[in-house]
């Protein structure tokens, strides 16, 4: 606590005392990042304020005339319907389910990673594989691999013929997930291989000396070292899985069979209703629970460093 | 020190959904004006064949080109509405499904056929396509191609339906003989379809002709057939995803005596050494045994854009790309069935229909899918409310889809 306001308070010298020269750099990064900040009004903020004020109104785009502003009654329609908070179900979902089993497999793969003694950059290069396919590619085979007529899946030793998973809720959740996993991991294991690397060598020496087992050691040392890097790599797994689009529309397309997620629920609405008005609101509520994900990452990351700073 | 990044990150990651593309040009052979001609890639070839005899015929004064669409019908919908709304010029004739007419008439995007050109666009027609092009009293596209759904059987496994047979005949047979019935019941247009032509054949309609919502117990009906189908040993393996192509396949790999599908599948059979021969063809089951079926009606209109900048050349084009003779190339080299009678005693279309007398008989009895400017969000609904088939619960149908459809209508979330 007080080393976090002590910190704060020299990171933020009065004005009064600067100097010359410090004023003139201050001025000079300002203009140096005005295009960045410029650029991303253009492109994030117009897009989001246009959509806010679409959200606003009741706009079909098959009927233009009745187009008016109603206030915030679209978001009581959104917010009212079962369909939002069913679909808002699916996609939590999709999202605990499939960003799970990435922590534990991308942290496995890491650790292959970052032990491999020989051939390690074929190893990486083997693993990064999924993760350089594009999703709509990767979502087909997995489409394909379950197909009920022609899926190689239902040939494998083990596997009932009777199992049509592309048939069911569960089933279609359980592809779906798969699909995710396999191609997400690598992005996980590559984040998670860099907090690895930050590890010192010399605390897992020392602790081997003391009599530490590996398993002591990995959730000990390793693990509470890596706290920061596993809460990015699970924050932007979880933005990226909340907005599930592109194997949801593949495998199992419109969302059918109760795997809509909020994602294809805006999608039907914005651009096969073309109802902007109702389309924008759920959008701008996806935005928000992103937002909110996105606060509560935060805020454990916040505390987390703190708390490291305290221990070290 | 992550933290310090994270809101840009955020914001990026926004961003990324944003993109953009186009498509097609201006530009025309040597001083013909271009006309863009919006339409699904005919895997026949015949629309290509179309376009190069208008282009000849045209004598340079315009030249069409051929942007195709995909294939799926959604699809093609999605493409041509978000053009469309953002009053694109670069379409000046669009090809329409059925049941897009009111929806497209509407919003204003595309323009009605007036004067000698309504009489060019009505002349000869069907009734049943004809009906498509109408909406509000007027005449909004030319008919091109129909299409209509029939009952396919196995000649060497199954007796010939006789005319009054029902779905639940149909049904309970193949459960006698360990066999299916191929349907489309993926959620999709092509569920939507079976859903109304099963309400349609009860004697029923889901929008009336005022476009007011007119849901009734045939609507349960539909549902008591989807669930009978679906929860029998005769649904086919993957029924609750399958489309037309799964349809075809599932039937030409042997595993079904019955199918119900469009004509397509009769030229694909030609693939498998022999098995046209063992392909029979009667009219659309009937829901119920008193009722003549009411078979499903598709196909094509070719519609003038709001937008276009050729519009009178484009007007031109669209009657040339629907003339009876290239109606005739479509039949004959995609087995779409033509919208302009004479064009069924053309000995080429008889040769490549030998079952058009019932094809004509079912167009004729066809009945149509609800005309009205929210289709698409009634279509949504439908979809929703009868998918999956298995899970279907007849006893609440009525009022779920009634409530959905209002929803629909009123441009709520359903």
């Amino acid at each position: 606590m007080e080393a976090a306001t002590t910190s704060a308070r020299t990171a933020a010298p009065p004005k009064r005392g600067m100097t010359e020269r410090a004023r003139a750099e201050r001025k000079l990064a300002w203009i140096l990042c005005a295009p960045a900040v410029i650029a991303m009004l253009l492109v994030t903020g117009y897009p989001i304020a246009y959509a806010f004020y679409l959200s606003l109104q009741k706009f079909d785009l098959r009927f233009p005339d009745e187009k008016e502003f109603v206030g915030l009654s679209n978001y009581a329609d959104v917010l009212s319907s079962s369909t939002w908070w069913s679909d808002l179900l699916t996609t939590v979902i999709i999202t605990v389910v499939s960003v799970s089993f990435e922590l534990v497999l991308g942290m496995l793969i890491a650790l292959v990673m970052h032990r491999a003694i020989f051939g390690r950059g074929p190893v990486r290069a083997a693993i990064l594989i999924p993760y350089g396919i594009v999703t709509v590619v990767a979502a087909f085979a997995w489409r394909y691999a379950f197909d009920p007529t022609s899926g190689f899946v239902f040939g494998l030793p083990l596997v009932p013929d009777t199992w049509q998973p592309l048939n069911t809720k569960e089933g279609s959740l359980f592809v779906i997930i798969a699909a995710e996993v396999w191609k997400t991991t690598p992005f996980m294991a590559l984040l998670l291989l860099a907090g690895l690397a930050l590890v010192p060598d010399e605390l897992h020496e020392a602790a081997k000396v003391d009599g530490a087992s590996a398993l002591q050691r990995f959730f000990r040392i390793t693990l509470p070292l890596m706290k920061p890097a596993i809460l990015v790599a699970l924050l932007f797994r979880t933005l990226d899985a909340f907005r599930i689009f592109d194997n949801i529309f593949i495998i199992q397309p419109g969302g059918a069979l109760g795997t809509e997620s909020v994602s294809i629920l805006g999608y039907n609405v914005l651009i096969n209703r073309v109802n902007l008005g109702l389309g924008s609101a759920i959008s701008i509520l996806i935005f928000i629970c992103v937002i909110l994900i996105a606060f509560l990452f935060v805020k454990g990351l916040g505390t987390s460093t703190a708390q490291q700073r305290g221990e070290t | 020190m992550h933290g310090r990044h994270l809101p840009a990150a955020i914001i990026a990651l926004t961003a990324l959904a944003l993109g953009g593309c186009g498509v097609g040009g201006d530009e025309g052979g040597s001083g013909a004006r271009a006309i863009n001609w919006y339409a699904f890639n005919e895997p026949g070839g015949s629309y290509q064949m179309a376009v190069d005899n208008c282009n000849k015929q045209s004598n340079g004064r315009y030249t069409i080109n051929y942007v195709k669409l995909p294939n799926i019908a959604d699809q093609q919908r999605e493409l041509l509405v978000r053009r469309l709304a953002a009053e694109d010029d670069d379409i000046d004739l669009a090809s329409l499904d059925v049941i897009w007419t009111a929806e497209f008439a509407e919003a204003g995007w595309i323009v009605p056929w007036e004067g000698d050109r309504r009489s060019v666009a009505e002349e000869g027609k069907l009734d049943g396509p004809l009906e498509t092009v109408r909406y509000q009293g007027k005449i909004w596209a030319i008919p091109h191609t129909s299409n209509t759904q029939l009952l396919w059987y196995r000649k060497d496994r199954v007796d010939p339906p006789p005319d009054d047979f029902t779905w639940d005949e149909m049904i309970d047979d193949a459960v006698e003989k360990g066999t299916a019935v191929e349907v489309q019941a993926a959620q999709y247009e092509g569920l939507v379809v079976w859903i109304n032509a099963l309400i349609a054949g009860a004697g029923g309609q889901i929008v009336n002709e005022q476009g007011d919502v007119a849901v009734n117990d045939t609507a349960k009906r539909a549902a008591e057939i989807e669930k009978k189908l679906a929860t029998s040993p005769a649904a086919p393996p993957g029924m609750s995803t399958n489309r037309e192509d799964q349809a075809r396949q599932g039937f030409e790999s042997g595993r079904s005596d019955y199918q119900i599908n469009y004509t397509f599948i009769y030229p694909s059979a030609e693939a498998i050494e022999g098995f046209q021969e063992k392909i029979g063809w009667a009219r659309y089951p009937r829901t119920d045994k008193d009722k003549p079926s009411a078979p499903p009606l598709g196909g094509f209109n070719i519609a003038v854009s709001e937008y276009s900048n050729n519009q009178d050349l484009a007007f031109e084009a669209a009657e040339c790309l629907a003339s009876p003779e290239n109606q005739a190339l479509s039949a004959e080299l995609g087995g779409l069935p033509p919208t302009t009678e004479s064009v069924y005693s053309n000995p080429k279309v008889e040769k490549a229909f030998p079952f058009a007398d019932e094809l004509r008989a079912s167009i004729d009895a066809a009945g149509p899918r609800p005309v009205t400017p929210a289709y698409s969000d009634i279509s949504l609904a439908i979809q929703k409310t009868y998918h999956p088939p298995d899970a279907v619960d007849p006893d609440t149908v009525v009022s779920t889809l009634r409530d959905r459809i209002e929803k629909a209508v009123e441009g709520k979330i359903f």
